[in-house]
C-alpha cells in the first residue's frame, strides 16, 4: 500500500500525481453530474405534469429541519475549505480540527435526515403499499407530532390539491418517489464522503498533510463540496414548492 | 567482408510483465494495467460464450416456423440474456478493456495508466456485476429484452429482473472508472514530445469512447436504478396507473444506449486506423480529420437517442430533429471510410490476418452503416422498426464491424501481448470462414426484414421460413470463425514463434519496447520527435524508403537510444 | 419510392466503395518485403469533398424521410375512426356503430382509417406491414394512426413490440372490402342466404343465447317451441308469440313481461336492422321443433287457457 505523499511508480514527479489525481476528481464530478441529472430530470417532468401533488407533498417537509440541514451543509463546506487551506499552509493542528467539525456537521445532517426519515415512515409517506397522503389529516391521533395549527392548515391544502388532483394520492407517490431517491441518493454520497474524511482525519493525524503535499485534502474537499451543491438544488426542488402563501 | 551470420532464432526477453511476479495472487492483486487487461480478456471471453450460447439456442429454435425447441418464454429468455451478455458484458468492456488497457499506457510512453488502483477495482465491479447477471440466468432467467422496457419489466414480467438490472448498474460503473482512467491518463501522462497531434488514433479513438463513456454510463445506471426500486418498491415514475410514463424510461434508458453503440464501434475504429496504415506501410490519410471525426461521432452521438422512438407517439417535430441529428452523426462516419480507403492508394498493402479483418470491417461496416440510412428515414423507419431489418443492421455493425476490429487488434497486438505469433494461414483460413459465415447469417435477415418479420419472434409465419434456415445455416459457419482464434491464439500463447520487438513492422510506441512488456513498460522514458505512422523517417524499422521521398522532420531514433 | 431511392443511393456507395478499396487491394499490394507505401498527409480538397456530397444526400434523403412521416402522423379530417386496443396477447377492436372485434380489422376500401389506439397493460405495437404502417400502443395515452386502403384483400398484421410470452403470436387480419360490403358486415349481415342461420348467429353475437337458456334455467324464458304458441304474461293474460310479439319483445322488452321473470332484458332498439329482427324470428321459428323444458319455458299451460 503507498503511503501518502509518496510518489506512485506511474508517476515521474508528485506535481504531475498531483495534477492527474485533481483531473480525476473533477471528471468523477461530471460523471455524478449526470448520474443525478437522470433522477433530476424524472422529478422534473412530473413536477411538471403533476404541480399540485408535488406541491402538497413538498408542503408536508419541514421547512425548518430542511432549512437547518442546508445550513449545516454549508457550514460543512465552510469547515472543509478552511481544512484546505489549513494543509496547504501546514497548520498540522488546524487541518486536524476542521476536518473533525466537518464530519461532525455530515453526522448532524445525517440526525436530522435520520428524524425526517423517521417521520415519513410513522405518516405512512414512503412509497409502496401503505402511502397514503391522506393519513395524519384522517387519523390525527396516529400523527401527534403535528399540532393543531399545522393540521388544519394540511386539511385546507389537500382539500384544495384534492379538487384540482382527483388521482392527488398516486401523483403525491411520485414525489415522495422522487423525494426519498435523490435525498437517499444523496445520502449515500455523503456516507461515501464521511468515509473518506474520516480517512483524511487519520491521515492528517499522522502528519501526512503540509504545504507541499495536500492533495488529497484538496480533492476530497471537490467532493464534499459537490455533495453540499446537490443539497443546494435538492433543497429548494423538495422543499419550497408552492411555499410563498 | 564478413559473411553475415544466420540470424538465430529469437528468444523471448528473459523479464516481462508475465513472468516478472507469479502465483494467484500476483494477477488477482496486480494493479499492471498488462495483468488487468488479460483478466479482462478472459472475462470478456466468457460471457462472448453465454452470449454465444443463447445466440445458437435463438438460431436453432427459428428453423422452423412453429420451433419446438423452446418454449415462448424460454425463447424470450434466450433473446434477452443474449443481448445482455453481448451487449453489456462483451462488447462495451471489449476492446477498451482488453486492448485500452493493454495498449494505451505503451502508445503514449507511461508506466501505468493514471490510476492503477482504479483500473483493477473496475476488473472486480465488472465480475461483481457480472455475477449478478449470471445468477438472474440462471434464476429464472430474464425475459424482457436487453432493452427492459416498462411496464412490462417492472410491474410483468415473471423473470429474475431485479437481479440483472442490478448486475449491469453494478458493471457500468466499471465502464464508467475506465473511461475516466483513460480520460486523465490521455491528458496527464504521455511521454516527453508525445503531442495531441502525434497520438495514434488508437488513442484517439479512445479518448472520445471515455468520453461517451463517463457523460452517459451514469445516465443509464440511474435508470436502472429506478427501475429496479420501481419494480421491488412500487415507485411509480414508469406506471401509468400511478401517473408515470413508459416512455420516460425509453428517453432515459436511449440516453446512454444510444452513445453505448459508439462506445462499441470507435475503439474498432481505433484498431482499423493502427490496421490500415501499418499494413499498408502508409501514414493515415487525413489524421486530423479521422481524429476530429471520432470525437464528432462521440458528441453528435448524444443527440440522436430519439430516433430508436420514432413510433411511440412522440411529438412529430422531436422526431424530425432526431432525424435530422441521426443523418448528421452518419457524416463523421462516411468521412473516416473515405480516409480508410484512401489510404490505401499509393500504399504498399500486405494481407496479413489482421489486414483482413480491417478489410472485412471496411466492408462490413459499410453495409451497416449504409442501412442505418434507411432506418434513419423516418418515411422508411416506420415500416422496418422493431423488424429484423433493425436486427441485421445493428449486427453488421457490432458483429461485422466492432467484433471484427476486436479480432483484427487481437490477432495484430499478439506478437506484442504473448511475445508469439500466431499460426498466419490458419488465421486467414479463419477469418474467411468468419467472413462468409457472418454474411450468410445477418444477410438474409435484412430480407426478413423488409419483408415484415418482427424481432423478438419465436414462432413465424412460414413465408419468412427460407431466409431463417439460411441465417442458422450461417451462424453455424460464423460459430466455426470464432472458435478457431479461441482455439489457435490460446495455443499461439505458449507455442507460437517468437515474434520479437516488432514483427510487422509498426510505428507505434509499443512497438519500440520488448515483446512481452516489461512490467513498467520502457527501461527508458521515450522523447517522442516524430509523427505517428511516419514510414518515411522510421530508419530503425528496417524498411526501404525511397530516398528523397521523406519529408524533413525529426528522424525517430532505434530502440534503446533516447 | 423513399425506400427504393435510399436502396440505390446506398447500393451505389457501397458498390463504390467496396470496388475502390478490391481495386486499391490489389493494385497497391506489396511488391517486396520492405516495401513501404508513398508520404501522403492527406487532402483537405477531398475531405470537404467527401463530407459536403454525402450530407447534401443525407438531408436530402432526410428531408423525404421527414415529409413522408409528418404526413403519416397528421390524420386527414375526414377519417373513419376505430378503436382498438392491445392487452397481452390480443387486440381488441372497435367499429364506429359499436361493432366489435378480435384480432381482426374490417375496412373499406379507398376511405381514409384512423386507429385510436390505447393499451391495458404494457406496450405493443400494430404493424401492417402491406400498408406500410406501425405505431406503439402505450398505457396511459392514446396512439393515432391513419392509413388509406387501396385494394381489397386480406392482410397480416402483428405485434411490433416485445410484450412477453405470446408476443409473437399476437397478430391477425386486416380484411379490406368495397364499401358496399363493408356496411353490409358492419351491420351485421353475414351475406348468409339462410335467415335462419344468420339468425342463430345473431342470436349468439347479441348475447341473446346468455339469457334465454335453450334448457330453461337462464334468466330469460326458453325460447324452444315458443313461436305459435299462447304466452303467459306477469299481469295473467296470455298473448300468442307471432312474428309481431317477437318484434316487439326485441325492440320494447318491458311491453309485455313472461310471468315469472323479471323484467330485465335490455332493448336492441338501434343496434339491430328490420332485416336483422327477420333473421332472428325466423330462427326462434326453427326453435319451434325443440324440446320444451318442463320449468322456464313461458308458455302457457295448454289445459284451459286462462284470459
Amino acid at each position: 500500500m503507498h503511503r501518502t505523499g509518496a510518489l506512485y511508480g506511474q508517476f515521474k514527479t508528485l506535481e504531475q500525481q498531483k495534477d492527474t489525481a485533481t483531473l480525476g476528481m473533477w471528471i468523477f464530478l461530471v460523471t455524478e453530474v449526470m448520474f443525478f441529472g437522470g433522477i433530476m430530470l424524472a422529478y422534473t417532468i412530473n413536477r411538471h405534469t403533476y404541480f399540485h401533488a408535488f406541491a402538497m407533498g413538498s408542503n408536508t417537509l419541514s421547512l425548518g429541519l430542511g432549512g437547518f440541514n442546508t445550513v449545516v451543509l454549508l457550514a460543512s463546506s465552510f469547515t472543509m475549505a478552511m481544512a484546505v487551506w489549513a494543509s496547504q499552509t501546514s497548520r498540522k493542528q488546524l487541518i486536524t480540527l476542521f476536518l473533525g467539525l466537518t464530519i461532525l456537521l455530515g453526522f448532524v445532517f445525517f440526525g436530522v435526515k435520520y428524524v425526517e426519515y423517521a417521520q415519513k415512515f410513522h405518516h405512512h409517506l414512503v412509497p409502496g403499499k401503505n402511502f397514503d397522503i391522506f393519513y395524519c389529516v384522517n387519523n390525527p391521533s396516529k400523527c401527534e407530532d403535528i399540532d393543531a395549527a399545522d393540521m388544519a392548515k394540511e386539511r385546507e391544502e389537500l382539500e384544495v390539491a384534492a379538487k384540482a388532483d382527483p388521482d392527488l394520492n398516486a401523483h403525491a407517490q411520485l414525489y415522495y418517489s422522487a423525494y426519498f431517491g435523490m435525498t437517499g441518493l444523496h445520502a449515500l454520497h455523503m456516507v461515501i464522503g464521511a468515509g473518506l474524511l474520516f480517512w483524511l482525519l487519520k491521515e492528517s493525524v499522522a502528519g501526512k498533510f503540509n504545504a507541499e503535499w495536500n492533495n488529497p485534502v484538496d480533492i476530497v474537499g471537490l467532493y464534499w463540496h459537490f455533495v453540499d451543491i446537490v443539497w443546494i438544488y435538492l433543497f429548494p426542488l423538495l422543499y419550497l414548492i408552492d411555499r410563498h402563501k | 567482408m564478413r559473411t553475415q551470420p544466420t540470424a538465430p532464432a529469437l528468444q523471448l526477453p528473459e523479464k516481462h510483465y508475465l513472468n516478472a511476479t507469479y502465483g494467484i495472487r500476483s494477477w488477482l492483486l496486480t494493479t499492471d494495467h498488462k495483468r488487468i487487461a488479460l483478466l479482462y480478456l478472459a472475462s470478456v471471453t466468457f460471457f462472448f460464450f453465454i452470449g454465444g450460447f443463447f445466440a445458437m439456442m435463438i438460431r436453432l429454435h427459428l428453423l422452423t416456423p412453429n420451433g419446438y425447441l423452446l418454449t415462448p418464454d424460454q425463447y424470450n429468455r434466450m433473446f434477452t440474456m443474449h443481448g445482455v451478455a453481448m451487449v453489456f458484458f462483451f462488447l462495451i468492456p471489449s476492446i477498451p478493456a482488453v486492448m485500452g488497457n493493454f495498449l494505451i499506457p505503451l502508445m503514449i510512453g507511461a508506466k501505468d495508466l493514471a490510476f492503477p488502483k482504479i483500473n483493477l477495482i473496475s476488473w472486480y465491479i465488472y465480475v461483481i456485476g457480472g455475477v449478478f447477471t449470471l445468477w438472474s440466468m440462471i434464476n429464472g432467467g430474464l425475459d424482457t429484452g436487453w432493452t427492459f422496457y416498462t411496464p412490462f419489466s417492472t410491474l410483468y414480467s415473471n423473470s429474475a429482473v431485479a437481479p440483472a438490472v442490478v448486475g449491469v448498474f453494478i458493471t457500468g460503473f466499471s465502464s464508467i472508472l475506465t473511461g475516466l482512467n483513460f480520460l486523465v491518463t490521455v491528458h496527464t501522462m504521455r511521454a516527453p514530445g508525445m503531442t495531441w497531434f502525434r497520438l495514434p488514433l488508437f488513442v484517439w479513438a479512445h479518448y472520445a469512447t471515455s468520453i461517451v463513456m463517463i457523460l452517459g454510463t451514469p445516465v443509464i445506471a440511474i435508470t436502472l436504478g429506478l427501475a429496479a426500486m420501481e419494480r421491488v418498491f412500487g415507485l411509480g415514475f414508469f406506471n401509468p396507473a400511478m401517473g408515470g410514463d413508459p416512455i420516460l424510461f425509453q428517453h432515459l434508458f436511449w440516453f446512454y444506449s444510444h452513445p453505448a453503440v459508439y462506445i462499441m464501434i470507435l475503439p474498432a475504429m481505433g484498431v482499423i486506423s493502427e490496421l490500415i496504415p501499418t499494413f499498408a506501410r502508409k501514414r493515415l490519410f487525413g489524421y486530423h480529420f479521422v481524429a476530429a471525426a471520432s470525437l464528432a461521432i462521440a458528441v453528435i452521438g448524444f443527440l440522436v437517442w430519439t430516433h430508436h422512438m420514432f413510433v411511440t407517439g412522440q411529438s412529430t417535430y422531436a422526431a424530425v430533429a432526431f432525424s435530422f441529428l441521426t443523418f448528421i452523426v452518419a457524416i463523421p462516419s462516411a468521412i473516416k471510410t473515405f480516409n480508410w480507403t484512401a489510404t490505401l492508394f499509393g500504399g504498399s498493402i500486405s494481407f496479413d490476418t489482421p489486414m483482413l479483418y480491417a478489410f472485412g470491417f471496411l466492408g462490413l461496416f459499410l453495409i451497416g452503416g449504409l442501412t442505418g440510412l434507411f432506418l434513419g428515414a423516418l418515411g422508411v423507419d416506420i415500416n422496418i422498426h422493431d423488424t429484423y431489418f433493425v436486427v441485421a443492421h445493428f449486427h453488421y455493425i457490432m458483429v461485422g464491424g466492432a467484433v471484427m476490429g476486436y479480432l483484427g487488434g487481437l490477432h495484430f497486438w499478439w506478437p506484442k501481448i504473448t511475445g508469439r505469433m500466431y499460426p498466419e494461414w490458419l488465421a486467414r483460413i479463419a477469418a474467411f470462414i468468419l467472413f462468409i459465415g457472418f454474411n450468410f447469417t445477418f444477410f438474409p435477415q435484412f430480407i426478413l426484414g423488409i419483408m415484415g418479420m418482427p424481432r423478438r419472434y419465436h414462432t413465424y409465419p412460414p413465408e419468412f421460413q427460407i431466409y431463417n434456415v439460411m441465417s442458422t445455416a450461417g451462424a453455424s459457419i460464423l460459430a466455426v470463425g470464432y472458435l478457431l482464434p479461441m482455439v489457435y491464439l490460446t495455443w499461439a500463447a505458449f507455442f507460437g514463434k517468437v515474434a520479437g520487438e516488432n514483427p510487422w513492422p509498426a510505428t507505434g510506441l509499443e512497438w519500440k519496447t520488448q515483446s512481452p512488456p516489461l512490467t513498467e513498460n520502457f527501461e527508458v522514458t521515450p522523447v517522442v520527435t516524430w509523427e505517428a505512422y511516419d514510414f518515411h523517417n522510421r530508419p530503425d524499422l528496417g524498411l526501404d524508403v525511397p530516398s528523397g521521398k521523406g519529408s524533413p522532420g525529426v528522424v525517430a531514433p532505434a530502440h534503446g537510444d533516447d | 419510392m423513399l425506400f427504393s431511392f435510399i436502396l440505390m443511393t446506398t447500393l451505389f456507395f457501397a458498390v463504390l466503395v467496396t470496388v475502390v478499396i478490391i481495386f486499391a487491394a490489389f493494385k497497391f499490394r506489396r511488391q517486396s518485403e520492405k516495401e513501404v507505401g508513398d508520404d501522403v498527409h492527406g487532402n483537405n480538397l477531398l475531405e470537404v469533398g467527401w463530407t459536403l456530397i454525402p450530407t447534401i444526400i443525407a438531408i436530402g434523403i432526410f428531408a423525404w424521410g421527414a415529409a413522408i412521416y409528418v404526413n403519416y402522423r397528421i390524420a386527414p379530417k375526414d377519417t373513419l375512426d376505430i378503436y382498438l386496443i392491445g392487452k397481452q396477447w390480443m387486440w381488441k377492436l372497435q367499429q364506429p356503430n359499436g361493432r366489435k372485434e378480435i384480432n381482426e380489422l374490417h375496412v373499406p376500401v379507398n376511405r381514409n382509417i384512423k386507429l385510436i389506439m390505447g393499451s391495458e397493460d404494457v406496450i405493443h405495437d400494430f404493424y401492417v406491414p402491406a400498408f406500410r404502417v406501425k405505431m406503439d400502443v402505450v398505457p396511459g395515452r392514446y396512439n393515432t394512426m391513419w392509413f388509406r386502403p387501396t385494394k381489397t384483400g386480406k392482410y397480416h398484421f402483428f405485434c411490433s413490440q416485445y410484450c412477453g410470452t405470446n408476443h409473437a403470436v399476437m397478430g391477425g387480419w386486416v380484411t379490406v372490402m368495397e364499401p358496399a360490403e363493408y356496411a353490409a358486415w358492419l351491420s351485421g349481415e353475414t351475406g348468409d342466404v339462410n335467415p335462419v342461420s344468420a339468425g342463430e348467429r345473431l342470436f349468439t353475437q347479441l348475447a341473446c343465447v346468455t339469457c334465454h337458456l335453450s334448457n330453461g334455467t337462464g334468466r330469460a324464458p326458453s325460447l324452444n317451441g315458443v313461436f305459435g304458441a299462447n304466452v303467459l304474461l306477469a299481469d295473467g293474460s296470455t298473448v300468442v308469440a307471432d312474428e309481431a310479439y317477437i318484434r316487439e319483445s326485441i325492440l320494447q322488452p318491458k311491453a309485455k313481461i313472461v310471468a315469472g321473470y323479471q323484467p330485465i332484458m335490455p332493448t336492441f332498439q338501434g343496434l339491430v336492422t328490420e332485416e336483422q329482427i327477420l333473421s332472428l324470428t325466423a330462427y326462434i321459428k326453427s326453435l319451434q321443433s325443440q324440446p320444451v323444458p318442463p320449468k322456464g319455458a313461458g308458455i302457457a299451460p295448454s289445459s284451459a287457457g286462462k284470459k
